[in-house]
């Protein structure tokens, strides 16, 4: 196993599989002779020339639609956003044109492309660049949806989705680019649809995916030393979303705590509830919290900010509290 | 912390209860576990516990009273807490005539106040108990928008503060538990009304029900419960001959299409060996009425499609056997249960026979002693009766009825002597038992009771 960052498991990925299949090419604002403006493309356009690592115009809408054209002709684009926050303005062709095309078209038009770029809040960008889109993607039925939460996976999960003959939202988060882990040497793939196991734990479920893996992990070793043993499960695709997997932690810990990036209402998190009180019904000792962002727009303001966001302390008091500890 | 004590449901079939006596006086110390007061229900004078530690601090309902589960009985607190609020929310004490539901909303919101009903009324059609809940705990209203969470939170969507914990009216007289703790009290055959809940509002959550797993005596397993641990029966889907045989019966002769099998015994040698026992001292003295019980258990091992129940779409095999015993009593009559009776010795059983008619006839008998048969024997021999049909204890399948012993002339070999004889009769449900199967049942206690050492071996 090799350790590298978030965002050269992407560069990694993105590599190996324009080396792999001449078809496959990314575009988008800066991602060429600038090598992308969170460097995810760093070195690619020296590597694989400007027919496959392509510069555009900003405007989201257009490349986005050029993208979708490009892969009902048979090409497999990458179309990076520079955030997804300037991505809603592409949304018509993403959810209109991409995750219909297969279905209106009756089966003549495979739609094998890749919409990607960072979601969420970093730190200070305000209420418009501050927000994690995924509950709105997930909604549409003919979009597959990836939120890695560490290198290893969006190596592995980025890979799948550029194989994939459907369209694939690929949400990475802008503080997890640096972060490191182990990524395997070999030439792997990671199933979409398929949840991980992070921890195992015995008392309690943090069902949770992309960035806030992180804070999961750090509530666990937290509580670990007031022997509460929690069990991490990590989503990683939200749509098609890994039901068997988070029924069998439930069944197994009694409790469950969802905790996501975004807000409350109609959130991933609301729908991972739905799974829960059908799937484990007879099962739960205790209702399922959510911890999430506040029902704000993200305030700029650094203390409010903090006190918006959802973190390790407010997961830590949801977890005493689906145990009755508090 | 004050902890309220309720009329709980102190049998399966409780709703409503008369507080005989009160054991505890106002100002008495009492602990968890302590006995407050007798209460009389349907079936029996039953003992009602406190849930909490502190200061009887106010009785509220008088002996004699009659009280539908869930009515508030009295306060239980610290020695200088101010219990008026909670006294005053019981409106009317214990009385039928409560006001309806509006008395409680104001009053539920309260800090310190609990999420029992305030008024009985409230726990009207609510047939578990609550028990005595812990009032410290702020009661959780699933139904708002708010999660149950920490800080006050917007309402779903509309940006509007939740004011004060809304009324707690939605909780009714419910006791609150988990879907786990049900589901594992369930499998445990622990009455939740048995169980303090630790949990927000008093709800039973796991760990209540591990408490009360490992703490044994705490839990009043009930003998339903007994006889229905997993492992201890099988049970058998319905074939269509069994739908068919079951639907056209219960249309014609009642909902239990009961048929009756009468075989007279000769019952010489089981009188001798009653004799002889009684010789060896009381502590082996049977009556010919334990002589059936036993004889009935052993066959009843033989043929296990006779211990069986009826549940509709299947029947219920067991493989532990429970005979129950019809004891008359002043009003009526009830059925304690000797347990695992195919298990004990015939002068055990006597023993426990006669135990449980003194309670059964001093109205003592527990919801244990009662439930969980899983087949019956009735005996009006005593009365001079020569021959009876017993009525089905549904869902059982089977009754025997044991008349009273006679000596009268029958012919032996040619010859015609006098010889003690006995007159027992089966009623069958026959949905369950098919009369060839009754009849071999009948065989097997001809056999045990006509070679009576069997019955002691």
């Amino acid at each position: 196993m090799a350790v590298m960052t978030y965002r050269e498991a992407l560069t990694s990925a993105l590599r190996e599989e324009l080396a792999r299949d001449d078809r496959v090419f990314l575009m988008g604002e800066e991602v060429a002779q600038y090598n992308g403006a969170y460097k995810v493309s760093k070195g690619l356009l020296d590597e694989f020339g400007p027919r496959r690592i392509v510069d555009t115009p900003i405007t989201e809408l257009g490349f986005a639609g050029v993208g979708v054209g490009a892969a009902m002709v048979g090409l497999r684009p990458v179309v990076e956003f520079m955030t997804w926050n300037f991505a809603l303005l592409a949304l018509d062709e993403v959810v209109n044109a991409a995750a219909k095309m297969l279905y209106m078209s009756g089966g003549q038009y495979k739609m094998p492309m890749v919409f990607r770029g960072p979601n969420g809040s970093a730190l200070q960008l305000g209420a418009q660049h501050s927000q994690a889109w995924e509950s709105w993607l997930a909604h549409i039925p003919g979009l597959k949806v990836l939120t890695p939460g560490t290198p290893a996976d969006a190596k592995g999960l980025l890979k799948s989705a550029i194989r994939d003959d459907n369209p694939v939202v690929f949400l990475e988060g802008e503080m997890l680019y640096n972060t490191k882990g182990e990524v395997p040497e070999e030439d792997y793939l990671i199933r979409i649809g398929k949840a991980d196991l992070k921890r195992e734990g015995e008392h309690c479920t943090i069902v949770t995916h992309g960035k806030m893996v992180l804070v999961a992990m750090q509530v666990a070793d937290a509580l670990a030393k007031d022997d509460i043993s929690i069990e991490v499960v990590d989503l990683r695709t939200i749509r098609p979303m890994d039901v068997e997997a988070i029924a069998q932690s439930v069944q197994k810990t009694n409790r469950a705590v969802v905790l996501e990036e975004g807000w409350e209402i109609c959130g991933v998190g609301a729908q991972v509830v739905d799974f829960i009180q059908r799937e484990c019904f007879d099962d739960l000792d205790a209702p399922v919290i959510r911890v999430h962002q506040e029902d704000v727009p993200m305030p700029y303001a650094k203390n409010l900010e903090k006190a918006a966001k959802p973190d390790a302390a407010k997961t830590i008091a949801a977890v005493r509290k689906v145990m009755y500890l508090d | 912390m004050a902890t309220k004590v309720v009329m709980e449901a102190l049998s399966p079939t409780m709703e409503e209860g008369r507080l005989v006596k009160w054991l505890k006086n106002e100002g008495d110390a009492v602990k968890s576990g302590d006995v407050l007061a007798e209460v009389e229900t349907d079936k029996a004078v039953m003992e009602l516990v406190a849930r909490g530690d502190g200061v009887l601090r106010k009785r509220i309902a008088n002996e004699g009273d009659a009280a539908p589960v869930g009515t508030l009985l009295a306060v239980i607190g610290t020695a200088d807490e101010n219990v008026d609020s909670i006294v005053a929310s019981s409106g009317a004490p214990a009385a039928a005539t409560a006001p309806a539901a509006q008395a409680a909303p104001a009053e539920a919101s309260a800090p310190g106040e609990t999420s029992v009903p305030a008024s009985p009324a409230q726990s009207q059609g609510e047939t578990p108990a609550p028990p005595q809940e812990k009032s410290a705990s702020a009661p959780i209203v699933a139904s708002s928008g708010r999660a149950p969470g920490d800080a006050p939170r917007r309402a779903a969507g509309n940006g509007s503060r939740p004011s004060a914990p809304p009324p707690v009216a939605a909780a009714g007289g419910r006791q609150r538990s988990s879907p786990l703790a049900r589901r594992l009290a369930s499998d445990r055959g622990i009455p939740l009304g048995s169980i303090s809940g630790s949990g927000p509002g008093g709800r039973i959550v796991k760990r209540d029900v591990e408490t009360a797993v490992a703490s044994g005596g705490q839990s009043r397993s009930p003998a339903t419960a007994r006889a229905q641990l997993e492992g201890d029966y099988k049970d058998i889907p319905l074939t269509q001959i069994r739908k068919t045989i079951a639907k056209r019966l219960a249309e014609s002769n009642g909902p239990v299409p009961t048929f009756f099998l009468t075989v007279e015994l000769d019952v010489t040698r089981a009188s001798e060996l009653r004799e002889e026992l009684a010789s060896m001292g009381d502590q082996y003295k049977v009556s010919f009425n334990d002589i059936a019980i036993r004889a009935v258990a052993m066959a009843l091992a033989e043929h296990p499609e006779v211990n069986a129940h009826w549940l509709g779409d299947k029947i219920r095999q067991f493989n532990r056997i429970h005979v129950g015993m019809a004891v008359a009593v002043e009003d009526g009559l009830i059925t304690p249960v000797i347990f695992d009776a195919d298990r004990k010795r015939m002068w055990d059983i006597s023993a426990e026979a006669k135990t449980l008619a003194g309670k059964a006839r001093d109205r003592k008998l527990t919801p244990e002693q009662y439930t969980g048969s899983t087949f019956s024997v009735s005996n009006l021999g005593m009365f001079g009766i020569d021959q009876f049909t017993a009525i089905i204890n549904p869902p059982e399948a089977g009754i025997i009825a044991v008349g009273g012993v006679e000596e009268k002339p029958v012919v032996v070999e040619g010859t015609v002597v006098l010889r003690k004889r006995m007159r027992i009769t089966m009623s069958c449900d026959h949905r369950v038992i098919d009369g060839a199967t009754g009849a071999k049942f009948l065989q097997t206690v001809r056999r045990l009771i006509e070679n009576p050492v069997a019955l002691i071996v």
